[in-house]
Parts: structure tokens; sequence; C-alpha cells
């Protein structure tokens, strides 16, 4: 006892454990009398009522997805919209004779799962009075049929739900994305999703889902003891999603689609002035509307295992070898470090020996004393690997980074690829070796280490076009509620700001235009009759062995023939679009891509006439020059 | 202890004891009738299992009286450790059940490590409490490694994700520090802190627990999910009226309208079959045993003994306050068991032994 007594002497200040231990007991008691008071409310002052809610066996909760918002391209029209979809749902208790039923329901349907369904659903433990959705996506052949015999098929109705719709099929899929099941792992991780739920995969579609989705709706249900519905007691109306208005244009994109055909390759085409996207195509495509209806095993097994990969898309995820249209960046990074003039000049005899081994020129017969301009305009290697040589890689690597090569261009987009801008640095990194001078002369025509996407070539053309302003690529304008009020708009998004001398811009936009417009340019397929358009063509070898010793194009196997790009904007003296177009194993920039670009460039400026010109329909112009026909490239 | 001494059995806390029995009793019964899936069918196993985790539990109990809980305060960090690295596997080799990892399977026994660690917590900070605190009670600085303490089980458990058990600890922190001694002003302070970090602790959790605290707040924010549970738990308590239903004859859990009917919400169940008079008569028995282990605290012989019967007893009272509260509506749903009557073999034997650790206390204050 001696002790205690010690304890409540303790000096004047100090907390008596005593008192605290009582205070804790005073909450000990609070708390327990509230609790207790509530339930005196639960159970004896509001029995009643929660018994009569409990005794009619009570309330059911029938949930109902909102329909998702919509997509349209910035001409308001619609690219993704909803169409019906007419599943089979069968009530177990409902049934008189089940076993008969679900017999000629099989019968009717042509399947024969039914029973293990029903048994499926039993097993999960979902009570008989529970609908369950034995087959999905029934075709009209089978509506009818059911529609028809609804007499001799007891509890088993149709159930009409809004299935996704991609209005133009494959169309701008890897943009627009798919939708498909909720997965258990996006059940654990998301709040308000559940099972069977439509969610956003790929695509926008993924990454726009929170504006797409809406909020679910539904009635709150009393049903009887046996699961009989009563009455409903609440309705709650549903939030339907919100619509994206992209900058994409239906009329350009699918002119797009249509000059690229079933050729592999990609193209984009933005407004260099905003970053907004105006097509993005990627080839070979899939038709997204596989995945709205549940796509089969087999289905999703073709799309993953096709060696041409249709699910990836090259605009962002493809990487490939710039080829000459990386002169355009030794040019700017050449004349901003003072190693390269428009009066420099080199000789091109068709090749050079450096380092013991031939570096060609692509025209063997060489093209003599050349200097800056026409290099470009021929796309003389020759004279850029002695410019690149002179340059060095780092401060060309420092160039390229600046344009936004290495790096990600930002778009909202999943699993985009950086590529690669090599540099002295980033080999010591890679291969803990040090940078050879010869593997400049590679990456100055762009091959060897250098990997870009066609979304970066875009950029880096747009900052020579708008004078160094990198912005973000973006897609959509709007957002905007389903009864149209705008919710949210996606201004222009400026990245980054290059600062590039404007006379060595100059020299770069006379230089495109001429590969373009001059006669011996290497992008006369893309010429137009009334606008002038500035380009860059490039043919960037496939297979790196064979770097510098180029074989006759038909002798070589269609997947080691070389990757055809163009690069371009129009019009030259106010720039409206940027085009970066890649088509893969078909040869030369400018007779595979050119003609592409030509298309889409005349497509753009039929409905968007620069300024001062008429507004002109649309008509089917014949190239300005056949493929094939000019010393391409 | 040389020899076995015979006031051990004289002086025995048979109260507490009957109160323990008793509360054990009561969750055997809702265990059935949680499980009870009607007439013709046969008793679900898990039945059985708490029964045998009763009978073992009592065992330990037991055991835990004869044994002199002054030897705790040795043991008090080798368990602390031994939890926390137990914690640690759950990380890296837990069990998972429903999308969090809460349990060790050891074949026989699924040990889940975040119920030792509530006893684990309480022993580490008794034992660096029992020492007097300063004049003016203890300082913020001493208090930094007690909240280390407190930080690194929370941490663990916050990651399975257990928001219930995290909820508790920090509770037992609070009381622990609030009797142990704590400087008034620092705990104007540390309350007033806690107050404002509320907010930023809204950025942590996950998105199914703020849709919970949302739909506590306004159930009809989310009257289809979450907020469904809470309608429906409160229907169950109410319909069951002065009387109840009857042993068996409850609709709501019958019915699957009752989310983890076991565990979280057992207690819906019992008050739907016993009613108003049933529940009254499950908290008077908690109030029996938390006032008998707070009068046990306000006896006890040294101040060690004091506050490991304060930290016991608040283990049980905050999980009580919380269960029933969230059953009943008044706080959101956050899973902690119903101690001793929730279905789960862990949580029972754990809470009995902490029953024999009071016993022990009361037991020994005849003997030194």
């Amino acid at each position: 006892m001696a002790r205690r007594r010690a304890h409540r002497t303790t000096v004047r200040g100090t907390p008596k454990t005593e008192l605290r231990i009582g205070t804790f007991s005073v909450l000990i008691a609070l708390v327990l009398a509230v609790v207790t008071v509530r339930l005196y409310v639960l159970q004896v002052v509001r029995h009643k009522e929660l018994a009569e809610l409990a005794d009619r066996n009570r309330i059911r909760i029938h949930r109902m997805p909102a329909p998702r918002g919509l997509v349209f391209d910035s001409m308001h029209r619609a690219l993704v919209d909803a169409r019906p979809s007419f599943d089979t749902v069968v009530v177990p208790e409902d049934m008189s004779k089940p076993n008969e039923t679900i017999a000629r329901l099989e019968g009717y349907l042509g399947v024969d799962d039914i029973a293990d369904r029903l048994a499926q659903a039993q097993d999960d433990g979902r009570p008989p009075y529970d609908p369950v959705t034995v087959e999905e996506h029934l075709d009209w052949q089978q509506v009818v049929t059911l529609e028809t015999h609804q007499l001799d098929l007891p509890g088993v109705s149709l159930q009409v739900t809004p299935d996704r719709h991609y209005i133009y099929g494959p169309v701008a899929a890897h943009l627009l994305g798919y939708v498909g099941e909720a997965t258990e792992t996006d059940l654990r991780h998301l709040a308000g999703y559940h099972m069977g739920d439509e969610i956003g995969k790929f695509g926008l579609e993924r990454v726009f889902e929170n504006d797409l989705r809406g909020e679910a709706g539904g009635q709150e249900v009393e049903v009887d003891s046996v699961g009989r519905r009563l009455r409903m007691l609440r309705d709650f109306p549903d939030h339907p999603g919100d619509s994206l208005i992209l900058t994409v244009n239906l009329d350009v994109q699918q002119a797009a689609e249509q000059a690229i055909g079933n050729r592999a390759g990609a193209l984009v085409a933005i407004d260099p002035n905003t970053g907004y996207i105006l097509a993005m195509v990627s080839h070979p495509s899939f038709d997204p509307n596989v995945f709205a209806t549940g796509v089969t095993p087999a289905a999703w097994h073709a799309l993953t295992s096709d060696p041409t990969h249709p699910l990836e898309n090259r605009v962002i995820q493809g990487t490939y070898a710039p080829g000459s249209t990386f002169k355009l960046v030794d040019t700017i990074a050449g004349m901003e470090e003072r190693t390269l003039t428009p009066d420099t000049s080199y000789y091109c005899a068709g090749g050079i020996y450096y380092g013991g081994r031939e570096y060609r020129c692509w025209r063997k017969q060489g093209h003599g004393h050349i200097a800056l301009h026409r290099a470009i305009v021929e796309s003389c290697d020759v004279f850029f690997y002695n410019a690149g040589e002179r340059l060095g890689i780092d401060r060309l690597a420092d160039w390229a980074h600046q344009l936004g090569l290495g790096f990600k261009s930002g778009i909202d987009l999943d699993n985009e690829r950086a590529g690669v801008m090599p540099s002295s640095m980033w080999k010591e990194n890679r291969f803990g070796e040090r940078w050879y001078p010869a593997e400049t002369l590679s990456v100055a025509i762009g091959q060897g280490y250098v990997a870009v996407t066609p979304m970066q070539m875009a950029q880096v053309v747009a900052q020579i076009a708008n004078g160094g302003t990198r912005y973000k690529p973006q897609f959509v304008r709007e957002v905007e509620g389903a009864d149209g009020t705008p919710a949210q708009t996606y201004p222009p998004v400026i990245l980054n700001q290059v600062t590039i001398d404007p006379t060595v811009l100059q020299v770069v936009r006379d230089a495109m235009c001429d590969v373009v417009n001059a006669p011996d340019g290497t992008g006369r397929t893309a010429r137009l009759d009334n606008i002038t358009v500035c380009g860059k063509t490039g043919t960037a070898q496939v297979v790196k062995e064979k770097q510098g010793a180029r074989t006759s194009e038909k002798a070589e196997p269609a997947n080691e023939r070389d990757n055809g790009w163009f690069v371009a904007y129009a019009p030259s003296d106010n720039p409206k679009i940027v085009i970066a177009c890649v088509i893969e194993h078909a040869g030369h920039g400018g007779s595979a891509a050119g003609p592409v670009v030509h298309d889409v460039m005349q497509k753009f400026f039929s409905i968007y006439p620069p300024s001062g010109m008429p507004r002109q329909q649309p008509a089917p112009t014949p190239r300005s020059t056949p493929p094939g026909s000019l010393a391409i490239r | 202890m040389a020899g076995f001494d015979r006031r051990l059995v004289s002086r025995f806390d048979w109260t507490l004891f009957a109160l323990t029995l008793s509360i054990a009793g009561v969750g055997l019964i809702c265990v059935l009738s949680a499980s009870y899936a009607g007439p013709g069918h046969v008793i679900d196993p898990l039945v059985y299992r708490q029964l045998i985790w009763v009978a073992a539990g009592a065992a330990i109990l037991m055991a835990a009286a004869v044994f002199d809980y002054r030897s705790l305060a040795t043991y008090a960090y080798p368990f602390y450790a031994m939890t926390v690295v137990l914690l640690g596997v759950v990380e890296v080799s837990g069990h998972s059940t429903g999308g969090s990892r809460r349990w060790i399977n050891l074949g026989f026994f699924k040990l889940e490590p975040s119920e030792l660690a509530k006893i684990a917590l309480a022993l580490v900070l008794v034992r660096y409490l029992r020492e007097e605190p300063p004049r003016g009670g203890w300082g913020i600085r001493q208090m930094i490694i007690p909240a280390l303490l407190l930080a690194v089980p929370v941490g663990l458990v916050l990651k399975q994700p257990d928001l219930g058990t995290a909820l508790i600890l920090m509770l037992l922190f609070a009381t622990m520090i609030f009797v142990g001694g704590l400087n008034w002003r620092v705990l104007v302070a540390v309350a007033m802190l806690t107050a404002m970090a509320a907010p930023l602790g809204w950025h942590y959790l996950k998105p199914y627990q703020k849709q919970r605290m949302v739909s506590f707040i306004n159930p009809q924010s989310d009257p289809l999910g979450s907020g469904y549970h809470i309608i429906q738990s409160e229907i169950a308590i109410g319909s069951g009226g002065s009387y109840g239903k009857g042993f068996l004859k409850g609709t709501q859990a019958r019915l699957n309208f009752l989310p983890e009917q076991t565990t979280d919400f057992i207690f819906s169940v019992f008050a739907e079959e016993f009613g108003f008079a049933g529940s009254v008569l499950l908290m008077a028995l908690y109030a029996g045993l938390v006032g008998r282990g707070i009068w046990i605290a306000r006896h006890a012989r040294d101040r060690f003994g004091a506050l490991l019967a304060v930290g016991l007893s608040a283990i049980v009272f905050w999980q009580v306050a919380i269960n029933v509260g969230m059953a009943s509506g008044v706080l959101p749903v956050v899973g902690i068991p119903l101690p001793m009557v929730s279905y789960g073999g862990s949580s029972l034997i754990i809470m009995m032994a902490a029953m024999g650790i009071l016993i022990s206390i009361n037991t020994r204050r005849y003997m030194f």
C-alpha cells in the first residue's frame, strides 16, 4: 500500500494515473450508453418500421449502368455510339418445368450451355428469384424465335442493353480503343464498379474512362418473400457519361486510312499551332466492335499473335529509324553549333571511306560538289556524313533531345514509347562502351541506334513550322455533358520552347519547300497545285547489318525492304497541318509515303481552305505526278 | 515460481472468468446462427472450429492467469519484434482473402498477426510508460519512441490493407499515453493536430474505404453499393424488436442480406434474433468485462500492472464500441471483429489470453 500512497502524493502538476483512469472510465460509460441508446432507437422506437421492411422480405436494388458517353469528331459527327443488344435472361424459380424449359430454350437458341450457366449461378449462391443472363448478343433470328415462342418459355425473357458501337469499325481504332467487362482486378482497385460493368480497356476509352462512364442509376424495389417485385420504393436516376469531341477530323482520318490502304504503316497529322491531332492512323488495324460484344478467346489469340501486331498503335509505339528525315535535325544542330552554314560544301563521289569502311550515298554516281540546300533537297548522304562527323554525336544528340527525340511526346495514351536518341553517354550506360566516330555517320542519316516514333517526327516538323514550340499532342478538344453543355475544354499545352535562329529555320524551310516543289526534289509526289507543301523524304533500312551496303530493292524479301518516310507541313507561309507518315517495307519514302501525304493534304485543304482561297468541294484530283516516274527519294 | 501457490486458486478472479466464458458462449451461438443454412442442413464446420478455439482459448487463459505478469515486461520487446516480423511475412507471403493479405497459413491454423499486434503494442507501451512520468507529465520528446512503436505495426497493417486493426492500434496508443500521464498541453496539441491531419489521411485511403466514409455521412451518395450494407444491417437489428425473432429465426441473416455476417456484422445477426433484451445483455456482459478490467487496473499493486490492465481493457472496449457502432449505423463501416464473438481463431484465442493476463494481475495483488 505504501507505493500507492506515494502515487497520490506526487508533485502537483504531474498527471495522476487514477484520475486519468477515472476519466477513461467516464468515456467508456458514455460511449456504451450512446451505443445502447442507438440500439434502443433501432430496436424499440423504429422497430415497427424496420420490421415491416424485413418482413415483407425486403428491398432489392436493381442497378442499371448509365449510358456511356459518345465520341464525336471535330465537326461533331459521331464516331462511337451505342446500339441495342439482346440478351436472354432466366429467372430460375419462374420456370415451371425447368428441365423442359431449358431444353427447349437451348433448342431455339442453338446452344448447349444454358443448363451449365444456371447451375453455375446456383453454385455462386444466387437466389432463385435473381435473373441470370444465359446468352448475350443474340442475333435477329434468335430474337424472333424467342419472341414467337414466349408462351412455351415461362421464366425466360429478353433484355435490351446498349452495346458500344464503333461506327466506322477499324477507322482510328487505336485512338478510340475499346471497352470490355471489368476484371476482378478492376473491381478490387476502382470504386463504384460492379460485376459485369463495362470499362474502357484501351485507347481513349481507357484514358477518358472517368468522363465517358457516367454514374449508374437504379431502383430500390420491394419484393415479397419469394422475390417477386411488389413495388418500386425509390428510383435513382442515372447520370449518363460525358461525350468527347475530338480534334480528329473524320474526313481527313478516312482519307489517310484509304491512302495507306492495306499496307502496314502509320500516319499522324497535327495542327502545328496547337498540337491537336487531326488524324492518327496505324495499320494494320482491328475492329473494336469485336470487343464490345465480348471477344472470343480465338479472336483474341488471333489479334495478339498476329506477327503484324494489329493492336499496336504504331504512331506512338512503333519505333523506326528516321532515315533521311533526320537530316532536318542535322541541319538545325549543325547551323546552331556553327559547324554548318548554307555555304558549306562537300564533294560527293557516291560514297566516302571512313575508318576503313565505305559509306555510300544512295546515288551511286554521286552528287559532285554539293552545298547545304541542294544536299537536303536531293538528300545527299555523303554531305551529311561529313556534316555529322564535324558536329559530333553529343551536340547532335543535344539538339535532337531539345526537339523531343528520345522522349515521350506526352500524349494521353498508354504504352507510348520514347524511342532512342543516342549520345556517347547513352552508349556508355547502355553497352559500357565508348562512342565510335563512325557511328555518328550512321546516326547523321537517321540509321544506327536512332529510333523515333511517327509522333516524335511530327513534333519535330511542327517545331520547324511554328518556330520552335513543342505542343503536347492532344486529341480531345472538349468534353460535353449528355445534354450538350460543355463540361471541359482542352486548350493547347506548350511542353517546350526551343530557341532556333530564324535564319536557320528559313534555310530548313526553303529546302523542305524545294524537296516537294523543285524539279530535282525527292518529294514531288506530295506536291499540290495550289498550295505549297514543304516536306522531307526518308528511306530507312530495316536490317542494320546491311548498313552502308544497299542492295537492289527488288531482290530483298518483303520484311527486309526499306521503310518509307515522308514528313511535311503546309502551307509554307502559314502552316496549318503537319504530317508524319511511315510505310513499312515499301521502299522509298517519296514513292511510298509521298502520295499518302498528298492525299491527306488535299483532303484537309478541301475542308479547311487557306485564307484567301475559295472553299472548293473535294474532287478526286489525279496526283500531279504518278509515283515512280521520277527520280524519287 | 518455486512451487505452486495456493493463492493462485483461492484468489482466482471467477467474475472475469465467468464473463469471458459467457461472451465466448454468445459467440458460439452467433456463429452457429450466422452460418445456419436452414432446417435439414448440417451444422457448418466453422461452428466446430470456433468451439475448439474456445476450448483452446480457455486453456491459454488459465496458463496466462498462472503466469506472473511482471515477467511480461522482459518479453515485451522480443514479442513486439516477433510480431513485426510476422506482419512483414504476411506482406511477403501472406494468405489473402477478399483482396487483402492478413493471414499466415500454418496448415492447421491461419494465424492473423494483426491480432497479435494489439497485445504486442500494449505490452511495449506499458513497458515504456511504467516509469513515473516526470513533473508535469510526459513531454513531446518522450513520446517519439512510443510513436515509432505505433507507426511500424500501423504501417504494416495498413498495407494489408486492414483499416480496422490500424484504427484499434491508434486508439490503444491514445488511451495508453493518456492514462500513462501525457502532459495536458501536449494532449491538447496532439488532439488538434490529429483533427487537422484527418483530411490528409483521406488522401491515403483506398477508393472503397473512401466510398464507405462518404456513404456513412450520406447514405444516399451510394445507396446501391456500400450504403446498402448499412441499411440492411439497421433493418436486421431493428426488425429484432424488443425480444428478437428467436434463435435461428432471423431472416435478414438467412437471406444473405448482411455482408461478413460471421465476422464484422455478427452483432446484427445476434440483435435480430435476440432483440433489444439480448443486445442489452451482451452490452452488459462487455461493460462488466471492461469495468472489471478497469477495476483491476485501479487496484493493481504496481504501475506496470495498472497500465497493462487499462491497455487490455481498452482493446476490448474500442473493438466493441466500433463494431457495434458500425453495425448500428453510428460509425462508418470498418472491419473490426467483435471480441470473442466474431468467428476467427486468432482474435478469439488472443483475446482470451488477454483476459488471462488480467486475471493474473488481479490475483497477484494479494501475493506481493
